[in-house]
């Protein structure tokens, strides 16, 4: 049976004048999975989540989502794709309310709203369901506030419900736990898992227990290069893994 | 980090203790019904042309204030929108003999068109870059100017006649004119509070807050900041044309680069990225230049220390410390 894969890379690299950052990637990424990508600090992977949403252009490489070749495709065509990015540094939007957070990715069901001439009330449509969003990660008591007014722990899970607010068909988290306390990260963890169902999730993550947790698969980057590939027990017990580690714990 | 980070100068003048989202949604209506009756009866006490210029400035600083405080885009040559305007205005009127709704008209297309190419050019940069690019553009805009002939060099356009609104309403009256610019003020704040309240306006400020992440939820940045610098190019043409009406005059000083620098000191002072802090800004700023004219050239420095009190003291502008202090969003 061959394997459906949603995302996946070949040959993708990406050189900052000289320095490889990221060599020669093939990543796949099953349809439907939660796959973890890991390494040590510096390894690339926020660079290949800026390389897979054109927040960057590839060196070299190309990417193909959902057998459609995007690798010219713009960041913003890449959203409309369904292939959602979050941001490894908390991305809100501070002086909107935590509502207007989440309604502004809702928005995007009408189109590109370049309506300037008509009352902002029309989006009170989505305002439900921007609570619901709002309450599965437990932020509805909070739909007033300004984002910037929330913690650390909860502009992530801000972040989280506007990502899912756009019902993307993939998700790429970059570091969605980093900075919570263990409650914020059982919570979390637990809203991936649900919000895993009926897509797919690519996510970098630190936190080892969270991935042999929540994770199908896992990938394991180093020096801009893939080193290990397979599930959490497998790859662990992996020498040039621990190598890696152990040796950028000495860097 | 791996984003090249930017600070927009929204960023820059974040309020530090940021006001509380939910707003009477009636005081807005309320401030506008007072503003309102204020400038209604206003001619009693002032002088019509002293309320005129004011409220062209207010305008023309409304406009600005769309662009820098809900897109976040510090334009350093916004004159040129007002100024070309104000030429186009008063050649129509003179020497096409339009009358003064064609020829506001036209002056607004003037500033859209231009708002449009030079736009287009400068949000392909960011931050101080943006603002460098629409400095530079507005530049040679100026040099056109003093070469055109249209423009008449040093002299400018002179006694552009006001003519009949519609044909039938003499504006030659200082009184009748005023209330036609206070329509058009109104009009024009209304439009405005209309695009930041609309969902355009939604996405816009989502853009100014976090540009990435906007981007990153599908939307093209780009189009909408063109789509602002746009709109608030035409407001400024609508600025412009009014006041050629008003002086009779369109001269090299409506495009200049201190008059660019002017607006953003009339946005600053009165509180950028508020609805009303450009109006008060830019009654702030005339009614020092009108009262204090016998100073000649120290007016500069005294606006400049203000400017720098301004700055230091109260980054929030008049406006933005009020709100503040009431914790409401004005
Ligand atoms: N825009 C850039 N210009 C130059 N070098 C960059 C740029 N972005 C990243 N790098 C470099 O590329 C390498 C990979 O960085 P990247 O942020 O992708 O690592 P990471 O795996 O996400 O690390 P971390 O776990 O610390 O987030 C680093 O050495 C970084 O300094
Ligand atoms: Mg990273």
């Amino acid at each position: 049976m061959p394997e459906d894969y949603i995302l996946a890379t070949e040959g993708l690299s990406k050189s900052f004048g000289g320095f490889n950052a990221v060599t020669d990637v093939d990543l796949k990424v099953r349809r439907g999975a939660i796959h973890a990508l890991i390494g040590p600090n510096g390894a690339g992977k926020t660079t290949c989540f800026n390389l897979l949403t054109k927040f960057l252009v590839p060196t070299a490489g190309r990417i193909q989502y959902n057998g459609r070749d995007i690798t010219r495709v713009s960041s913003a065509g890449i959203a409309q794709f369904g292939l959602v990015r979050s941001f490894q540094i908390s991305a809100v939007f501070p002086h909107l309310t935590v509502l207007e957070n989440v309604r502004v990715a809702l928005q995007r069901q009408r189109g590109f709203s370049f309506d300037f001439w008509r009352s902002e009330k029309v989006l009170r449509g989505y305002d439900a369901r921007a609570l619901e969003l709002l309450d599965e990660v437990g932020l509805a008591g909070d739909a007033d506030r300004n984002a910037s007014e929330l913690s650390y722990g909860r502009k992530r899970a801000l972040e989280l419900a506007t990502t899912l607010a756009l019902e993307p068909d993939m998700m790429l988290l970059d570091e969605p736990m980093a900075g919570m306390g263990h409650e914020d990260i059982d919570r979390i963890s637990t809203l991936i898992r649900k919000a895993a169902a009926g897509r797919t999730v690519l996510m970098v993550e630190h936190n080892l227990s969270v991935v042999a947790n929540l994770c199908d698969r896992i990938t394991v980057l180093a020096r801009g290069r893939i080193l290990a590939e397979g599930d959490y027990a497998t790859v662990s017990g992996d020498p040039r893994v621990i190598e890696a580690y152990i040796g950028a714990g000495h860097a | 980090m791996t984003m090249v980070q930017h600070i927009s100068p929204a960023q820059l003048a974040k309020p530090t203790n940021p006001p509380r989202a939910g707003l009477p949604a009636s005081l807005y209506g309320r401030l506008f019904i007072a503003l309102t009756a204020v400038l209604l009866v206003a001619p009693l006490a002032l002088y019509p042309m002293f309320l005129m210029t004011l409220l062209c400035f207010a305008l023309f600083a409304c406009a600005f204030n769309l662009l820098l405080g809900y897109g976040g885009l510090l334009s350093f040559g916004h004159a040129v929108y007002f100024g070309m305007a104000a030429y186009v205005t008063g050649h129509a009127a003179k020497v096409w003999g339009l009358g003064p709704e064609l020829s506001v008209l036209l002056g607004a297309l003037t500033g859209a068109g231009l708002g449009l190419a030079f736009g287009a050019l400068a949000i392909r940069r960011q931050g101080i870059y943006f603002s460098m690019i629409t400095l530079a553009l507005a530049q040679m805009a100026f040099f056109f100017c003093l070469q055109a002939t249209f423009t008449h060099g040093e002299d400018g356009i002179q006694a552009i006649p006001r003519g009949h609104l519609f044909g039938l309403i003499d504006l030659s009256d200082d009184r009748v004119l005023y209330y036609v610019v206070l329509a058009v003020f109104l009009a024009g704040l209304l439009g405005i509070f209309r695009i930041i309240h609309s969902p355009f306006g939604q996405v816009l400020k989502a853009i100014r807050e976090n540009e990435p992440r906007a981007i990153s939820l599908g939307y093209n940045a780009q189009r909408y900041k063109l789509a602002v610098f746009v709109l608030s190019s035409t407001i400024a043409g609508v600025a412009g044309g009014m006041k050629a009406l008003v002086f009779q005059l369109a001269t090299l000083t409506d495009v200049h680069w201190t008059m660019s620098g002017e607006v953003v000191l009339m946005t600053l002072v009165g509180g950028m990225g508020t609805v009303f802090g450009p109006i008060v800004g830019a009654a702030v700023i005339v009614t020092m230049q009108n009262y204090l004219a016998h100073l000649g050239a120290w007016v500069t420095v005294v606006q400049g220390a203000i400017f720098v009190a301004c700055v230091l003291l109260f980054r929030e502008g008049i406006v933005g410390v009020i709100a503040r202090h009431l914790r409401w969003r004005l």
